[in-house]
């Protein structure tokens, strides 16, 4: 069975010009299939944050095509992309990013109460089911600026899970982490993909954790250089 | 989204941050209750001074002048006007000194849709007695309940009331000045000699000050009637007619209509207080340059304080736009903390300008030029309160809404990438 394409990008180019032309991103061509788990790897500067910005839709400014579930998402709106975002991708950043104001079970509710499919009690069970997956329910009614380093990763995992998206993208998700803590992300990852066939796109510099996925796609000055 | 979630949003934002929120909204009170204050001092101030000279001038004023007449016999000879006519020593013309016809004239003038009042005024030169000394004074016959209604007499009266005067045409309102000198109290009798010679006895039923010392030295206040008996004339005798406008900027025009009709002297108030009038005029230019700075400067701190407050939490619109948030839920939050750190502050500030404004106007304010006022002058008018709150909110909302606008169509990752 041929499986579906989640997010295919074709000869991507991008180029900063602050202070002079820098061409940060060469023709990058490649596809991601439905329940893989990838990671990029590079050293840093070599854009692999940069591309993976593109490919979640959050950075517009470059050129060449990238398609999300086949369809063309380079040359939609702003309000498009970010009902995209909500829909189909989960992001987790290098930190955490969680609304520090808000309790952690509002900050993994806040996606679905956007996306508005469901009741707020249906979101609500959805966020404690997803936060009891990656065991973490007991802290819900902490606010989310008063829990650990580790338990906010998982918090923000947990918010990229609420929309059941298409694809999940991290970026040095386990960069900021103990050995123990990026350990647990890992095989919350492996377990997610395993369980319920999630595609995870990861940028990491971290050999080891590159080691355990399907696929990795290593990128040097720009270019893809090895898949 | 709903906008009960965005709200709930802002509604977070701005509780656990309270400290922030209630310093932004404090500059935002600060702003406009100084506005206020300062707009309602400096306009209750020039009221008082306008007050102090127009609300008792007559925008009009007819009386005849004595005046050497200003064509000579010799102008009506034929080709007078080719050759030189020099005339030397002219006296003024014999003239009566009371008006002619002047109770049909006011009875026309008042018909007139541009007048508010007309009074008449008999004015003689008259001498108080007290024992063997006679000083030399004026007496001006007046309608007093008119004079009062039109030129507000009753504000300078310090003591005892117009109406005594009114129902009483024995009685005498006396200058402070004159009243000092003959030692006379309320309820004490006073002997008027007229320059020829007539005799009458008045009451003093109250003392006048209008602040002028040489006014107030030798001018009094009585009835027409009594004035007109003290001279010896009937009663069409009058020797002024006083117009007030509706509408104070027509007295130029209209003064002189009246010269020509009526053939009497007219002077209007403007020119009888020009320089008065260029004061007033640079005391509104001040104050309305002073009120708009204010509201420049005020706004530009509101703006600066909430536009720091917006752009703390870029983060969290880079956040909420990564997770799904459109660019339109996130100017609703932003947009709407700023509305409501406005309006909480504006009110605020409504009340502090309103609360200090009270207190300048108690506080005592002492000037023998008007007796009545005890308190510095205040001036609350409504439409200072409007401007402060509407000018609140308008700042407010562009501070916010600025801001909010740029982080709409930005890409959430030049927000982050700039952590």
């Amino acid at each position: 069975m041929k499986r579906t394409s989640i997010i295919r990008a074709e000869n991507i180019n991008k180029h900063f010009k602050d202070a002079m032309n820098f061409h940060v991103l060469k023709d990058i061509t490649f596809d991601i299939k439905q329940g893989e788990f990838v990671s990029i790897m590079g050293k840093s500067g070599c854009g692999k944050s940069t591309l993976l910005y593109i490919l979640s839709t959050m950075d517009t400014a470059y050129t060449g095509n990238l398609y999300l579930l086949d369809k063309l998402v380079s040359k939609t709106s702003q309000n498009e992309l970010t009902r995209i975002r909500n829909e189909h991708i989960g992001f987790v950043f290098q930190f955490h990013y969680l609304l520090p104001e808000f309790t952690v079970l509002e900050n993994v509710m806040f996606p679905a109460i956007k996306l508005a499919k469901k009741s707020k009690q249906e979101i609500e069970h959805d966020a404690i089911e997803t936060l009891r997956m990656l065991d973490i329910e007991k802290i819900a009614l902490n606010k989310s600026s008063k829990i650990s380093g580790g338990e906010k990763q998982r918090v923000a995992i947990a918010r990229a899970l609420i929309n059941k998206p298409n694809i999940i993208m991290g970026d040095e998700p386990t960069g900021n982490l103990d050995s123990k803590n990026a350990d647990n992300v890992l095989s919350i990852f492996k377990q997610l993909t395993k369980e319920i066939g999630l595609t995870l796109l990861i940028v990491t510099h971290d050999l080891e954790f590159a080691q355990q996925t399907d696929r990795i796609i290593t990128m040097g000055d720009g270019r893809i250089i090895s898949e | 989204m709903d906008i009960f979630s965005l709200f709930h949003i802002s509604k977070t934002h701005i509780l656990s941050r309270f400290k922030q929120s209630m310093i932004a909204a404090l500059g935002v009170t600060f702003g406009i209750a100084t506005f206020i204050i300062l707009v309602s001092f400096m306009t209750g101030l020039n009221g008082l001074l306008d007050g102090l000279i127009l609300d008792r001038t007559p925008h009009i004023h007819l009386f005849n002048e004595i005046a050497p007449s200003k064509s000579q016999p010799i102008d009506l000879l034929a080709n007078a006007s080719t050759d030189w006519n020099i005339i030397r020593s002219i006296k003024p013309k014999q003239k009566q000194i009371r008006i002619h016809n002047a109770l049909p004239i006011m009875a026309t003038i008042k018909e007139h849709p541009d007048v508010l009042g007309v009074t008449a005024q008999v004015s003689s030169q008259a001498f108080y007695t007290a024992g063997a000394i006679e000083l030399n004074g004026l007496i001006q016959g007046v309608n007093i309940l008119e004079e009062n209604r039109l030129f507000n007499l009753g504000s300078y009266i310090i003591e005892g009331n117009i109406y005594d005067l009114h129902t009483n045409d024995n009685a005498i309102i006396l200058g402070a000045g004159v009243a000092d000198k003959l030692n006379s109290k309320l309820g004490d009798r006073i002997q008027l000699v007229s320059a020829k010679g007539n005799r009458v006895t008045l009451k003093v039923v109250g003392i006048y000050q209008s602040g002028l010392a040489e006014i107030d030295n030798i001018q009094s206040y009585a009835n027409i009637k009594t004035v007109q008996l003290l001279m010896g004339e009937k009663n069409n005798f009058i020797t002024d007619i006083n117009i007030k406008l509706h509408d104070m900027t027509k007295a130029l025009p209209m003064s002189k209509t009246f010269e020509q009709i009526y053939d009497l002297s007219a002077i209007d108030i403007g020119t009888a207080n020009a320089q008065f009038e260029t004061g007033t005029t640079i005391r509104n230019i001040i104050t309305y340059a002073v009120s708009i700075t204010l509201l420049i400067v005020a706004g530009f701190g509101i703006y600066n304080i909430l536009n720091m407050f917006i752009y703390e939490k870029m983060n969290d619109i880079a956040i909420l736009k990564a997770t799904g948030f459109s660019g339109r839920d996130v100017m609703i939050i932003f947009i709407s903390q700023a509305i409501i750190i406005g309006l909480v502050g504006g009110i605020l500030g409504l009340l502090v300008g309103y609360g200090l404004s009270v207190v300048i106007d108690n506080i005592p304010f002492v000037t023998d030029a008007l007796p009545t006022i005890k308190t510095y002058p205040v001036n609350f008018d409504i439409s200072y309160y409007i401007i402060g709150i509407v000018f609140a909110m308008v700042s407010t909302f562009l501070a916010g809404y600025l801001p909010a606008k740029k982080a709409k169509d930005m890409d959430p990752v030049i927000i982050l990438r700039g952590q």
